[in-house]
């Protein structure tokens, strides 16, 4: 199997290191584990893995520390994952540079997307004029979105967050980092605009608003666009 | 029959011996050496008797002892541990007093404490050193002290009238009386005499002035009887307590109950103090009694009467007020209403005829009435002067000159008036007039200006109108009756009518404290909580007391709390803190206007309850209570303890009861816990060993990973709902309402839950309209997601399940509808309760869904409901208050 990586993986149970070992290994990653916050840090220096999965509660570190040491020098994609599940733990993570959260319990399956989704942003900046979801394709150049060949009217503001969206495929955004990207800093508590606008954009491009697939909530948190 | 229930001890009696002894447990012992004056070596015995208490390997030590440089003596105190005097600055002579809270805090099994009737130095915590003793025994210290007969309140005056030396320094009998143990310490007068002369007592140079001033053979022999005699009279009713509590047969106590009435006059103390032997000695109950009537009392007999019934409280005896115009009467009434056996009364000095008249009469009457009770009169005392003689009879005419002046020109111009048309009237009707005025005028003035009044009226009809005018002579001799009946009904009238009106006076005050009294007791019955309580106390107090208070209450841990219990203008120094904790722990009253601490501007109360105290209270007095607003303030103060000692015990029986529930709680929990969590434990074990221990084909190992599979859902579903649980047990919940989409939120819980909704038909209702509404998102996901799952779990696959939302009233409606079995009409109250589960519920479940539902729905300030609906089937409505935000204008002005 072709190698498609190295993670690393700061989490103190052995059980979930072990899981976690087999589960990635099974789907080509290679494996570094560390089982402190400290250990975790000498490992990323020396190894310098392509993503690192991280626990928030680790015994000699509080997790979001060891993400701010590791935002100074590495822009990896680092992974939470945590039993942590409060919605201000998470968010925070996600505002200090975290790319993505999964909750323990967590579904491998889930994992192992959120890892893909993770390595692909990474490995492309490429500026493609045209992206394509499904029946949606948006032409950047133009500011046109069509849909089945259809064009689809949208708003500048419609536009400008689709394209934000659509830009970070499989990636969660908070609220908080929408608003700002969008609105501008002083419009960061105004959820209600991003509730407006994501409905609207849910209606004119979901095939059933009632149950979207692309513009997905992450309750309490922000949105995720695809799956 | 009759012999055995004469035989058996009065049970009123037992039960009181029996709280004694109780109380006494606690306490530590007093043992008082006690002797007829100076000199009989009282404080070498105590010395002695505690130096062999050491010996035995008691922890004794010295609180004070004066050994007044006596060889002997001295030489006692060197083994033993002493604590330092505390140095007291007084008018620049420095005192040396006992250091009460290094004996406290020392707490030795027995401290010895010299001189009991000691007055303590100004500035100390007590005025008096037997109150620093009791504080002594209140904290379980024995203590060894001495006393001299003199000292002994009840016996000050008959000493002083032996040595004619002024005693001052006096105790309370009750401190003799309740001590453990008396012991004399007895030598004879020769012997004392010959001690004196030989310099053991005092120095040489003080001895002679001694001898000749006090220690005469005469005065010491009679202290000495008075010793024995006080002794004797201890040791016979240790016999007779003795005999009561081991029901021994034999002369019980008679039932004997005396009644001394006293006055305002300082001859009243005497009285008292006799009595107070001679009930000692019979073995009798005493009571004193005080007629208010409708005399009105100047500054100094209101002085006096005050300090008769503290010397009555002083001596042990309670003392009863009552109101009645007619003291003989009321002190009948009283006596056979009370079933008192003995009358005391006192002897008033004969001053003159009227006085004399009067005296007879009052003591003729009183045996008259008092059938078969006993009076005793006492004879006055010649020595004793009748300091405001001359101003007892001058009161009724303290009247404004205003009064005098108004009333003479009432009469003068009803004359004048009567006069002009008398011609029509006739002089006869005229006298009828002027009565008329003279009643009229007892309405509003008081007695001498009435009785101007009548004289006035009667002399100007005598000299204007009866016939020969001008003249007071009067020819017909009915005119003559009528003159003297006119001026006798005229005096009756006047006198009579202010005798009511003071009368009524005194009863309007007494009614308005009758009154405020119920006020208090509905106003305080009315209050729910222990604040509320401490409110109305506090404007209660304010309004009837007009001073400022303050009420501090004990904590959980019986502790009293520093802070006020409500809003108080009051402000605590340390000092003040201090002296409350001292009212608090030894529950006497403090501070200002009291014998304990006054140095401060505050009076604090303890309030004490039926077991121990419940917290204290702190007036801010600008005056000494009178002894009528002393009554009252006890009645209110013992109300509104009460009230607080209802509110703690009500408090603590929640806490009791809420304990118990979590008892309970814990135990459900166990229960229903332990199961749903060892199921899908189970289940992963056992799945897990077969798929380790065989070889399986395709299907069952995709089976056994499925079963796997669903377990774990289910152990992560049950952590989820008891962590929620747990957040909402600690109150740790604080919604963080935010807007949100509700299409969003019903799309997020269905996608969660879509295994378990798969094999039922949902429809999701949201009107066109709906707005967005301000929500904690979270909370109502979860809240949500336990509805429809419940939902799914009560209905039978294949049926409809409903969800609703709208916006109404400025509130979000969430409806969750199925057609399964509903709520048994039980269910309807208690399915929102923890580990309640339901009557038709299938197995498996904890009861916390619904529970964790109504917990993050009330967190919202919202309310959740259960009903049946018509066509069968369950509907569960939340309702939660929340700010609406209509979608369509909003995305107008984005448009633009």
């Amino acid at each position: 199997m072709i190698n498609q990586g190295t993670i690393l993986v700061i989490d103190d149970e052995l059980q979930i290191r072990r899981l976690l070992e087999i589960t990635l290994s099974a789907n080509g990653y290679h494996v570094v584990e560390a089982s402190t916050g400290k250990e975790g840090i000498s490992l990323a220096a020396s190894v310098n893995p392509d993503l690192v999965i991280l626990d928030l509660g680790l015994p000699d570190a509080d997790g979001l520390e060891i993400l701010q040491r590791f935002r100074e020098w590495m822009d990896k994609p680092v992974i939470i994952l945590s039993v942590r599940n409060s919605e201000d733990d998470i968010v925070r993570a996600l505002d200090q540079g975290a790319n993505d959260y999964l909750t323990k319990p967590f579904r491998t399956g889930e994992l192992l997307a959120r890892i893909r989704v993770a390595m692909r942003h990474t490995g492309e900046e490429k500026e493609d004029p045209v992206l394509q979801f499904g029946e949606i394709v948006v032409d950047l150049v133009n500011h046109t979105v069509r849909k089945c060949g259809v064009l689809v009217k949208l708003t500048t503001i419609e536009y400008n967050l689709f394209v934000l969206m659509a830009k970070n495929e499989g990636r969660v955004l908070t609220h908080q980092y929408i608003l700002k990207q969008i609105w501008g800093m002083a419009y960061t508590e105004q959820t209600q605009y991003l509730r407006v606008f994501m409905a609207q954009l849910r209606k004119k491009l979901e095939d059933d608003a009632a149950h979207p697939v692309l513009f997905n909530t992450e309750s309490g948190i922000g949105y995720r666009f695809g799956s | 029959m009759t012999r055995f229930e004469n035989t058996r001890p009065d049970p009123d009696e037992l039960l009181a011996t029996l709280i004694g002894e109780e109380d006494k447990l606690h306490r530590g012992r007093l043992r008082i050496f006690f002797g007829m004056c100076a000199g009989v070596g009282k404080t070498f015995t105590m010395l002695q008797t505690a130096f062999a208490e050491k010996q035995k390997g008691s922890d004794v030590i010295i609180g004070y002892v004066e050994t007044h440089n006596r060889k002997e003596t001295e030489a006692l105190t060197g083994g033993m541990e002493r604590i330092e005097r505390k140095k007291v600055e007084y008018k620049s002579t420095q005192l040396e007093e006992m250091d009460l809270d290094a004996v406290l805090s020392r707490k030795p099994h027995l401290v010895l404490v010299d001189e009991l009737a000691h007055s303590n130095a100004p500035g100390s915590r007590h005025t008096k050193r037997y109150q620093d003793v009791q504080e002594i025994l209140a904290h379980g210290i024995d203590v060894y002290t001495t006393l001299n007969v003199q000292h002994l309140e009840s016996r000050s005056e008959t000493v002083a009238q032996i040595t004619g030396i002024v005693v001052r320094e006096t105790v309370p009998d009750e401190v003799f009386e309740n001590a453990d143990e008396v012991e004399l310490v007895d030598i004879t007068t020769e012997e004392l005499l010959q001690r004196l002369a030989d310099g053991k007592v005092y120095a040489p140079e003080r001895t002679r002035s001694a001898v000749e001033n006090f220690f005469k053979v005469g005065n010491v022999t009679a202290l000495r009887e008075m010793a024995l005699r006080l002794v004797a009279d201890r040791v016979d009713k240790q016999l007779h307590d003795y005999m009561q509590s081991n029901r021994i047969r034999g002369p019980w106590k008679s039932g004997l109950h005396l009644l001394v009435a006293i006055s305002f006059y300082p001859q009243s103390a005497r009285l008292l103090r006799w009595a107070k032997n001679l009930a000692y000695s019979m073995g009798a109950n005493i009571e004193a009694l005080y007629v208010e009537t409708p005399h009105t009392l100047i500054k100094k007999e209101t002085e006096q009467l005050d300090r008769n019934i503290n010397l009555a409280k002083q001596l042990g005896i309670r003392v009863r007020i009552i109101t009645h115009h007619d003291i003989v009467k009321a002190i009948v009434d009283f006596a056979q209403k009370e079933n008192v056996t003995h009358i005391v009364v006192g002897k008033p000095r004969v001053r003159d005829v009227f006085s004399m008249f009067r005296l007879g009469n009052f003591v003729n009457r009183l045996i008259r009435y008092s059938g078969n009770i006993d009076v005793y009169v006492l004879g006055s005392d010649l020595h004793a002067k009748d300091h405001f003689r001359d101003k007892v009879s001058v009161p009724s005419f303290t009247a404004s000159s205003r009064q005098y002046l108004a009333t003479i020109l009432m009469v003068v111009l009803t004359s004048t008036g009567s006069y002009l048309i008398k011609d029509y009237l006739g002089y006869q009707v005229v006298s009828f007039i002027l009565l008329f005025l003279v009643s009229i005028l007892a309405l509003f003035f008081s007695t001498g200006p009435v009785l101007i009044a009548a004289c006035l009226s009667a002399l100007i009809w005598d000299y204007f109108f009866i016939p020969p005018e001008f003249t007071l002579h009067i020819e017909k001799t009915e005119d003559v009756l009528m003159l003297f009946m006119f001026f006798f009904i005229a005096l009756m009238n006047g006198i009579l009518t202010t005798r009511i009106r003071g009368q009524e006076k005194k009863i309007r005050t007494r009614e308005e404290r009758t009154h405020a009294l119920y006020q208090l007791s509905r106003d305080l019955t009315q209050a729910g909580s222990i604040e509320e309580v401490a409110e109305t106390a506090y404007r209660y107090i304010s309004k009837s007391f007009h001073c400022e208070s303050a009420i501090l209450l004990k904590d959980a841990n019986g502790k009293l709390e520093i802070k006020p219990r409500c809003e108080s203008g009051i402000r605590f120094t340390e000092n003040d803190i201090s002296v409350a904790s001292w009212v608090f722990k030894n529950s006497a009253r403090a501070g200002k206007y009291t014998e304990t601490l006054p140095s401060g501007n505050l009076t604090f109360y303890p309030l004490s309850g039926s077991r121990d105290n419940n917290g204290i209270i702190a007036l801010e007095l600008q005056k000494v209570f009178t002894e009528g607003e002393q009554q009252f303030w006890e009645t209110v103060i013992s109300q509104i303890s009460g009230r607080f000692e209802r509110e703690l015990l009500r408090n603590a029986a929640k806490n009791t009861y809420l304990l118990s529930e979590s008892e309970k709680m814990y135990k459900t929990l166990f229960n229903s816990i332990s199961h749903e969590l060892r199921i899908p434990v189970a289940t992963v074990m056992g799945a897990s060993d077969t798929l380790l221990g065989q070889e399986l084909p395709d299907q069952s190992r995709r089976q056994l990973y499925t079963e796997i599979s669903d377990a774990s859902i289910r152990l992560n579903r049950l952590i989820e709902n008891l962590l929620n649980m747990s957040r909402l047990e600690t109150g740790r919940i604080s919604p963080h309402p935010d807007w949100c989409d509700v299409h969003d939120l019903s799309n997020q819980v269905i996608h969660s839950l879509k295994k378990e909704l798969e094999s039922f038909k949902l429809s999701v209702i949201i009107p066109a309209d709906m707005p967005l509404v301000k929500l904690d998102f979270g909370l109502m996901e979860q809240i949500l997601h336990n509805l429809v799952l419940n939902a799914a779990q009560n209905s039978l696959p294949g049926s409809r399940i409903r969800v609703k939302f709208f916006y109404d009233n400025g509130g979000v409606n969430m409806q969750v509808m199925d057609r399964g079995s509903g709520f048994g009409s039980e269910d309807l109250t208690s399915v929102f309760n923890k580990f309640y589960r339901g009557r038709n519920s299938r197995a498996g479940g904890t009861g916390l869904g619904l529970s964790i539902v109504k917990g993050f729905t009330e967190a919202q300030g919202g309310i959740v409901k259960a009903e049946n609906r018509k066509n069968g089937g369950a509907i569960i409505s939340v309702i939660i208050p929340s700010a609406g935000l209509a979608i369509e204008e909003e995305n107008k002005q984005e448009e633009e």
